[in-house]
């Protein structure tokens, strides 16, 4: 009885529990993934400005003259990417953006930059 | 796209391979499917999807100095040739893919260890998947007095750039990365660990700072070769200064190179400056096709060039200085450029562009154009070929071609005329033009770059401009110029530019390869250096 009662309060818990941790889960894996996109991503693709006279970053700059204004030239402000976009590029590059290695972004790292780029995508 | 195996080593063998490296690091850090191996293409390849693509067999990532002695025992029984990168971010010169196809690329990325900084004797020992942003960090954190010299992509490996002759943007000795550097440990062929310089001297307290130690100096046998996979080493750093001015003298006529390059090599010279970076107004006017034409035409005079200057109300050349010390003393050095100048360049102009003083707060760094020449790392160089309102039609990537020439005005204008005619030779538009200007990184030379763009999916484009890379090291090597660094494609064809007596050096450095290697499993190929049973494979 106080099993069936355990297992109850059990099934109770992540009835009541579980979506909770699992937006905690999810809270946590944007915020990794908003510091690996500050350490690999950023340096190309964020707000600085870019080199000698020219006003923006390289990958900021080249978003900017391909949407011409349709899209935000952020990564960061864009409310249409999907995780499976974002993935496709870091593992094959595009342009003079080369492909990462898993050394450098592995598989958990590569879902939470994608998981934070997609963040506004709801 | 299959994966290649090791040369002559069978499939079962190398699985055997495999196991064993998976129980020196982990399975986690052996990577062996296509998928994770192609990650180690070369991401700026001339030889993209050709049967020639330089593609490792697999790839392995230690952290430990004694995890890379027993891949190194391993590779050597099984007789796999082993290719080491730093952080792999070698762009324009081979990224992170080997020499050899079918090599394992041995990745010390997670060596990125910070050892030591030392801001009052001014110096920093790192491991090899330390990149410039990681050492900036460290510094930047700490509040550390000192500052590093870094090239222009800040994800590069202090460690690896130093290695391939890597350069920077600050005082003379600093921008020469192999030069600043002060000692290494390195993991030789046979699997031993050796220290170089002071470090070979148990408890030495000077290893980062004096490089020589006793006896012969063999550190360069570990850049651009093929002896040893470096583990640690050791750099000299500038001691952040008061103050920085940069100001820009602008000489009117064509002829005015001669004497303005010599000028700024006596202030060079003498440590009055630091980088003087070169350009000419004349270089944006080139966009219009008429101008480019004109001034690209076969024959033209230099009192052509001058009246299409002129014409435009335009100076030919330009040049910016740069100083960094005490305030006032920096303020005078500027003031008696600037007189030196008038003295011998009658129209010349100036502009003084910034002065600054540090530490800097952190929008005070956003704000600076050139964050380099302040050792700040950044990847603004990325915008070479990407995508912007005036290249509409990105590359994707480049190789780059990158010459030595003389120090002086005259050797710019026969560098031009070398460029233009080695291209229109084999029937393409000159790349340089009469106003082209040399890189200045080296301290006692000067460098003519360009690069020449790679596609991922145009492999004619690509076999052009293969062609036209080729056509440069001849000619080059016809002038008496020959390339600090190059791609992998093209590594056999400088290095047998140096050929003085019967390729004296190269059969020297094959001798030492043939006793240190006797395997051939480091790199081969590397600096045009290969193993003696693989050296029918030199193209």
């Amino acid at each position: 009885m106080i099993k069936v009662a355990a297992a109850a309060c059990a099934a109770f818990s992540l009835l009541v529990v579980g979506p909770a941790f699992a937006q905690e889960a999810d809270a946590a894996k944007v915020e990794r993934g908003k510091q690996v996109y500050q350490y690999w991503c950023a340096t190309c693709h964020g707000a600085g400005i870019g080199a000698n006279g020219v006003q923006y970053l390289p990958g900021t700059n080249a978003l900017r003259a391909k949407y011409k204004g349709e899209k935000p030239a952020l990564l960061e402000e864009r409310t249409d990417l999907t995780p499976e976009l974002v993935k496709f590029f870091v593992r094959n590059g595009v342009s003079i953006m080369p492909q990462f290695r898993k050394v450098e972004v592995d598989d958990a790292d590569l879902d939470a930059i994608a998981a934070y780029l997609a963040r506004n995508n709801k | 796209m299959p994966l290649p195996l090791p040369p002559n080593v069978s499939a079962a063998r190398f699985k055997d391979a495999l196991a064993r490296f998976d129980e020196i690091v982990g399975s986690r850090w052996v990577f062996r499917s296509e998928e994770d191996v192609m990650l180690y293409r070369d991401g700026y390849s001339p030889l993209r999807d050709e049967p020639g693509e330089l593609l490792p067999s697999a790839a392995v990532a230690p952290d430990t100095v004694e995890q890379v002695q027993r891949i190194v025992r391993v590779a050597n029984e099984y007789k796999i040739p082993l290719f080491p990168i730093s952080t792999g971010k070698n762009l324009g010169y081979g990224g992170s893919a080997p020499n050899l196809s079918g090599s394992v690329v041995v990745d010390l990325k997670r060596m990125n260890k910070v050892i030591e900084v030392d801001d009052r004797r001014h110096f920093a020992i790192v491991e090899p998947g330390v990149a410039y942003f990681d050492l900036y960090r460290h510094i930047q954190e700490r509040k550390l007095k000192v500052w590093i010299d870094c090239p222009d992509p800040g994800w590069g490996s202090v460690i690896g750039n130093s290695l391939d002759h890597g350069v920077g943007y600050t005082y003379g000795a600093y921008r020469d990365h192999f030069h600043s550097h002060s000692g290494m440990e390195v993991v030789l062929p046979n699997g031993e660990v050796m220290r170089t310089g002071m470090g070979a001297l148990p408890g030495s307290k000077t290893w980062g700072e004096y490089r020589y130690g006793y006896g012969p100096y063999v550190d360069g046998l570990f850049s651009q070769g093929n002896f040893g996979i470096v583990t640690k080493m050791g750099f000299w750093l500038l001691p952040e200064p008061e103050a920085y001015i940069s100001g820009t003298v602008f000489a009117p006529r064509r002829q005015d190179l001669i004497p303005l390059v010599d000028i700024v090599n006596y202030l060079e010279h003498l440590g009055v400056i630091g980088m003087p970076n070169y350009g000419s107004p004349m270089a944006p006017m080139l966009r219009d096709q008429a101008v480019r034409e004109a001034v690209n035409r076969p024959g033209i005079t230099e009192a052509e060039l001058d009246k299409i200057a002129q014409d435009r109300n335009t100076p030919s050349w330009q040049v910016e200085l740069q100083f960094y010390g005490e305030r006032e003393a920096i303020r005078a050095n500027w003031q008696a450029a600037q007189n030196r100048v008038k003295a011998a360049i009658p129209g010349a102009t100036f502009k003084l562009n910034h002065e600054f003083r540090f530490p800097m707060t952190e929008p005070e760094k956003e704000a600076v154009p050139h964050k380099v020449a302040l050792g700040i790392p950044n990847m603004a160089i990325f915008s070479i070929g990407a995508r912007s309102e005036l290249n509409p039609n990105p590359t994707d990537g480049h190789l780059w071609f990158a010459s030595i020439i003389p120090k002086s005005g005259e050797a710019i204008f026969e560098a031009q005329k070398v460029y233009a005619d080695a291209a229109r030779q084999i029937g393409v538009p000159p790349v340089f033009s009469p106003f082209s200007t040399p890189a200045t990184w080296m301290y006692r030379t000067f460098i003519f770059i360009s690069g020449l763009p790679v596609s991922r999916s145009n492999i004619e484009e690509n076999k052009k401009n293969r062609a036209l890379f080729s056509k440069f090291i001849e000619a080059a090597a016809a002038a008496g110029y020959g390339e600090y660094r190059a791609p992998p494609a093209f590594q056999d064809e400088v290095a047998r530019a140096y050929s003085f007596n019967n390729h004296a050096l190269r059969r020297f450095s094959e001798t030492l390869k043939d006793a240190i290697d006797p395997n051939g499993i480091f790199a081969p190929g590397r600096g045009g250096i290969w193993p003696k049973h693989l050296r029918e494979k030199r193209s």
